[in-house]
């Protein structure tokens, strides 16, 4: 039986090493995304952020990290305690599970579910108890209150996220992640052209779904103090916000995957532009370069030799990236091309929407909670409904009557916005009588 | 083998959870427990191969029921509760009723299974993904059950709301 | 292999287990939880004898059965709320209104 037991961990090898990576990588790559915001926060800010913990605040994680850890861990007296310990792993557990049914490279995936886009919805959706408990139990109004309207926020988002989901998923066919990006590199283009209603409603309602501006009242600290995060400190106010870094990169990763074509490069399909293979390596040396130029600048010895050290990883990541263009490597090791280049540009659309939702973040000022809910429920909702209808509309016409996709898509994109704003328009009209929500 | 010690796991679990829940004092801790009932359930859902089951359940039971089961619990004080019997008068005759069912059912079973064969099931790589089958089945033989759901998943949603309102 | 007498088994275990608590508990929250530990069993068993005969149908009964279990909840938490807000109370005892 241990034989057995053996043959069957070494035949799932792959699985469990895409598995370990991501567990050990991804703390450390949400407070890198943490930096990242400061960084971009600081940038749209004319001013420049975290500088002084190494250089350009590149150690800035390490030393929150760090803090964290040491820090008092306080219960509140009247908490219930089982709960109050279990809430925020909840919320770990369901953020880390959902990766595991993304493909971030042809290779790299530790699940190839048949319902693999619906698994990851579902896993985020278990995440609302981590809140809805850890808010609970804290036995704090705030707390309590701030769970409540974060868990309706999320609930309310859910159902059109999962709208604009179905609205993609028609056009692949498929729910399997993998056959999905396949289905992106057979139609030609991806499909948040094909579907640009759908996409723009997946970008609101995911950044509903994290809970990030302008969707944070409920833990925006003017308002409730933290929401249900008050009463926790140290490692577990350190697990949510890890919890709420990693759903910000697993919703990246549906989006990415669903609507950006995942790891095809733009323009997959046409040999005419294989000049963009090229790409990944032009940016790395271009990194580097801007590293090697930053270097003679830095005012401490250490910060100059640990930039000169980052130029040159990025040089050799840069070589990396090229090697597999040599058509000598490339017909003998066939799949390492797609394996190095396809997480490439996987991790480059997860970084460019995460940068999204930063700029989005620091652009607008926050919605109030009635204004949030109308949002979802009565613009989102019916948009994301009339989408999927849309999208039929447009696949009959592909298929049965044999219309090319390049008039049927932005055909039905035109009809589905004019019958949005018609709806969107009457709702308008019969809310200038209606001043305060409270009454209803 | 691997495949019994999966399925034990998940009954095993499901069965202490299930305890759990109707023996607990607290009611959030039974919801808590529910939840992990559930899932417990969608993972024999998913290996008895029926992975869009597996999908709705988690979904749907546990991360939509149990969430309306736990908004109740919290907007409902039930502090007081926490001192006072847990089980009504007649519990006796309920335990002993339930498990005069479970004893019916016991027989059932056993007669059953030495009189009809329980065959091999359909070799698993033969099946199509369930998805795609349970769609296929779904808007062509049971279209009319189909849209009469939606209509009942209507008359709730205005029944709850209408429930729950302040003034009528 | 597993047979599917084992999946009947556990599915005859969670019935018993949910159909305790129907009628030994006193909190309703508790009780309408049961029945869904209830209609959970059945579902097993569904999904049982559809991996059995090879016929999906199965499955989509269950599904039909989930959607059930959603609405009948809804509707019995609603009442549970309306109920509470008149009479301060969620234990099956003490709602005798209609009692002589």
């Amino acid at each position: 039986m241990l034989m057995n037991l053996i043959h069957f961990v070494i035949s799932i090898w792959v699985p469990l090493v895409c598995a370990l990576i991501i567990v050990a990588v991804l703390p450390l790559v949400a407070g890198y995304i943490v930096l990242m915001e400061r960084k971009v926060m600081a940038d749209m800010q004319a001013r420049l952020g975290p500088m002084r913990v190494g250089p350009h605040g590149l150690l800035q994680p390490i030393a929150d990290a760090l803090k964290l850890l040491i820090k008092e861990d306080i219960i509140p007296d009247e908490a219930d305690k089982m709960i109050f310990w279990f809430a925020p792993l909840i919320s770990v557990t369901a953020a880390m599970l959902a990766m595991s049914a993304l493909a971030i490279g042809p290779w790299f995936q530790i699940a190839d579910l048949n319902v693999g886009l619906l698994f990851i919805v579902g896993i985020s959706a278990l995440g609302i108890f981590g809140i809805v408990l850890g808010g609970w139990s804290s036995n704090s109004h705030y707390s309590l209150l701030g769970a409540l309207r974060s868990a309706a926020q999320l609930v309310s988002y859910e159902t059109a996220a999962g709208m604009a989901i179905v609205g993609g998923l028609l056009l692949a066919g498929t729910l399997s992640t993998r056959e999905i990006i396949q289905a992106q590199n057979d139609y030609g283009t991806w499909f948040a052209f094909a579907a640009p209603v759908g996409f723009f409603v997946y970008i609101v309602a995911s950044i509903a779904e994290t809970n990030r501006a302008p969707f944070d009242l409920p833990e925006a600290e003017s308002e409730l103090v933290a929401g249900y995060m008050t009463e926790y400190s140290g490692f577990r106010w350190a697990l949510y916000f890890l919890a709420e870094y990693t759903n910000m990169v697993v919703v990246a990763s549906i989006a990415t995957t669903l609507f950006l074509g995942g790891w095809l490069r733009p323009f997959a399909g046409t040999p005419a532009f294989n000049f963009l293979d090229g790409l990944p390596s032009v940016l790395m040396l271009g990194v580097g370069g801007y590293c090697f130029y930053r270097a003679p600048k830095q005012p401490v010895k250490v910060q100059k030799l640990f930039m000169v050290a980052v130029g040159l990883l990025m040089i050799l990541a840069a070589i990396i990236l090229a090697v597999p263009l040599i058509p000598a490597v490339g017909t003998m090791l066939p799949g390492l091309k797609p394996g190095l280049h396809g997480a490439f540009w996987f991790l480059l659309k997860v970084g460019l929407y995460i940068y999204l939702f930063m700029w989005l973040r620091f652009t607008f000022p926050r919605y109030r909670f009635d204004q949030l809910m109308r949002l979802g429920w009565q613009f989102l909702i019916p948009l994301s409904i009339v989408n999927v209808m849309g999208i039929g509309v447009a696949l009959v016409l592909h298929r049965h009557w044999g219309w090319s996709h390049w008039t049927a898509f932005p055909l039905t994109t035109v009809l589905t916005l004019l019958v949005a704003g018609l709806l969107g328009w009457e709702s308008e009209k019969k809310d200038k009588e209606h001043v305060f929500v409270g009454d209803a | 083998m691997l495949d019994q010690i999966v399925f034990y796991f998940f009954a095993a679990l499901a069965v202490v959870s299930a305890i759990l829940v109707v023996t607990r004092r607290n009611v959030v801790q039974s919801a808590i427990f529910l939840i992990t009932a559930l899932l417990a359930t969608a993972g024999i859902f998913l290996q008895l191969h029926a992975e869009f089951l597996f999908i709705v359940q988690v979904i749907l039971y546990a991360g939509g029921i149990m969430v309306l089961f736990v908004f109740v619990i919290m907007l409902i004080n039930m502090d007081v509760s926490l001192h006072q019997l847990q089980f009504n008068r007649q519990w006796w005759l309920g335990l002993l009723l339930a498990l005069v069912v479970g004893a019916e059912l016991t027989i059932a079973i056993a007669i059953g299974r030495s009189h009809t064969a329980f065959g091999e099931p359909a070799p698993a790589s033969a099946l199509e993904p369930s998805t795609q089958l349970v769609g296929k089945v779904l808007f062509n033989e049971y279209m009319l059950p189909f849209e009469i759901a939606s209509i009942l998943l209507l008359v709730a949603m205005i029944g709850a709301v209408v429930m729950a309102k302040k003034k009528i | 292999m597993i047979s599917t007498s084992q999946y009947l088994w556990l599915g005859m275990v969670l019935f018993t287990i949910g159909a305790i608590g129907v009628v030994t508990r006193r909190n309703v929250i508790i009780i309408l939880m049961s029945i869904e530990l209830i209609l959970n069993a059945v579902n097993i068993n569904l999904v049982a004898f559809s991996r059995l005969f090879g016929d999906v149908s199965g499955q989509v009964f269950a599904i039909f059965i989930i959607t059930d279990a959603a609405a009948e909840a809804a509707i019995g938490l609603g009442i549970i709320i309306a109920f509470f807000r008149n009479r301060e109370t969620v234990l099956a005892d003490e709602m005798d209104l209609l009692k002589w």
